[in-house]
């Protein structure tokens, strides 16, 4: 809830029959149905809608759970209670996922926790594994007795746990079973996330275990007005929204990608090919040569994967690739207008087709953490970008070895 | 600020009138005001919004939604391309 990233259904659906992997007709079709050999709810590998599974069972390893401030005794046995207060090390974890570092651990252990003190007649939310879900979740209905039960979602995020077919009926079933729920309740309501609705259909919940599902908000901090109103969400608690604030803290996320796998693999073979020549290889040359295409290419990274989000509204067109071209152009005409000279015509060419190629690009990525994007639009999108993005590349890469070239010439 | 709006003419969402019961459900989980309910049958209000999220075709009990759920993710779908296999991301 609240800052999920964008939607990841998977699975085609056609009229009439929409082919689900958790709503299936057939339980044995659906790959999230409760798991009897398993202790963690992981779906069946080779599951043909929930995709990979992230991590089998046993590298589950949850951090010592700092949030919990005690046990409730409950008719079903003590249930842990967790703090409504987000510490310094919460936060600074959220700041750390946010670079996407170390997201993959950033797990809570699923099952029921107690806000505050919760009594038999207290609600139900439904929520996600992810830590960063979890937090904001319990810091979400201050002075409110809750039920907080949390579903194994591989650490995921609820929409996007959802779209990956992880967060589904049958495994809110399983944790309503496994936490005993029906026997520390009296009421039979669980109050679910809106944006679980692509993974969990309503009507499957009941089916499953007998609790009626309502979804509540969009986002955990209209929980206490949804609440207050007696569980009814008004229009605008059920719409995303992607503000200026919503899309700035998942930039970091885009920037880091600066500094990932790939990213240094590329910044070698910059850097081996700047180095060599026919006279052999020379470290000089490799930094004089290959840091100004490594520097472009952060500039390219910086207009598309945060200007560029952070602009959105205002850029033109709809397509993520052509807004990420024209800030990429922009940056690379100021670019070139501030070094003047210093640049050769081919330097100037390389920097002109590059940077609006790569920052195209990264921009097309952003289609990912945006709540308004549609697969379809995002494949026409890139059918069309793609080329055009290649081809840039192809030029930036030609006009740069032909500067070399021509250096060695003269 | 107007709401932000993408590429509209490619989205799959069909609704089928005809099945339609009116419980509302699509209404309820649509995070982007797609649907409508009027006289008792749900309406697309807004189809070119439609993100193709899937919620409201599995919610939909009585089968009266059809869309193509995928991932609005590039880099999703460019590992689709290139395993052959479904679009699927890693987040």
């Amino acid at each position: 809830m609240g800052d999920e990233t964008s939607s990841k259904r998977q699975g085609g659906g056609r009229l009439p029959s929409v082919h689900s992997c958790c709503g299936s007709a057939s339980p044995d079709d659906s790959c999230c149905a409760p798991k009897s050999d398993t202790s963690c709810g992981t779906p069946k590998s080779g599951g043909s809608c929930c995709g990979t599974v992230p991590s089998p069972c046993t590298d589950y390893s949850y951090s010592r759970a700092d949030f919990v401030t005690g046990m409730l005794s409950t008719p079903a046995g003590p249930v842990p209670q967790v703090s409504r207060d987000l510490t310094g090390a919460d936060r600074r974890g959220a700041w750390r996922v946010r670079w996407g570092l170390g997201r993959d651990g950033y797990r809570v252990r699923p099952g029921l926790y107690a806000l505050g003190m919760p009594d038999a007649l207290a609600p139900v939310l439904v929520t996600a594994n992810y830590k960063l879900t979890f937090d904001q979740l319990r810091a979400s209905v201050p002075g409110r007795d809750a039920w907080l039960l949390v579903v194994d979602t591989h650490g995921i995020n609820v929409w996007c746990a959802a779209g990956k077919g992880t967060f589904c009926a049958d495994e809110v079933a399983r944790v309503v079973h496994e936490s005993r729920l029906a026997e520390i309740v009296e009421h039979r309501r669980l109050i679910l996330p809106q944006l679980a609705a692509p993974g969990v259909a309503a009507h499957r919940v009941k089916e499953a275990c007998g609790f009626r599902a309502t979804f509540g908000p969009v986002r955990a901090a209209d929980l206490p007005e949804f609440l207050a109103a007696g569980m009814k969400a008004d229009a605008a608690m059920r719409r995303v929204t992607f503000t200026l604030g919503e899309r700035a803290v998942l930039t970091p996320v885009e920037l880091a990608t600066a500094w990932d796998r790939r990213a240094l693999l590329a910044y070698g073979g910059i850097i081996a090919a700047a180095a060599l020549d026919r006279d052999g290889v020379s470290i000089g040359r490799a930094v004089r040569r290959g840091a100004p295409v490594i520097g472009a290419a952060w500039l390219a990274l910086l207009a598309g994967g945060a200007v560029t989000p952070l602009a959105l509204p205002w850029l033109p067109g709809r397509a993520f690739a052509l807004k990420g071209a024209v800030v990429g152009g922009v940056a690379a005409t100021a670019a070139t207008a501030v070094l003047g000279r210093r640049l050769s015509l081919a330097a100037r060419l390389a920097l002109l087709a590059g940077v609006p190629a790569v920052s195209s690009y990264a921009a097309m990525n952003f289609t990912g953490s945006s709540p308004i994007t549609s697969p379809s639009g995002v494949e026409l999108e890139m059918r069309r970008a793609l080329p055009l993005q290649a081809a840039g590349a192809a030029v930036a890469a030609g006009a740069w070895l032909a500067d070399r070239l021509g250096r060695r010439a003269t | 600020m107007t709401e932000l709006r993408y590429i509209e003419d490619a989205v799959t969402l069909q609704l089928d009138a005809g099945r339609c019961t009116g419980c509302g459900m699509c209404v309820t989980v649509c995070p982007r005001g797609v649907f409508a309910l009027g006289g008792g049958r749900a309406t697309l209000a807004d189809r070119g919004a439609c993100i193709e999220c899937g919620a409201c075709a599995l919610n939909c009990e009585a089968g009266a939604i059809g869309v193509e759920p995928g991932v609005g993710c590039a880099a999703a779908i460019i590992h689709g391309w290139l395993t052959g296999g479904e679009a699927s991301c890693d987040c």
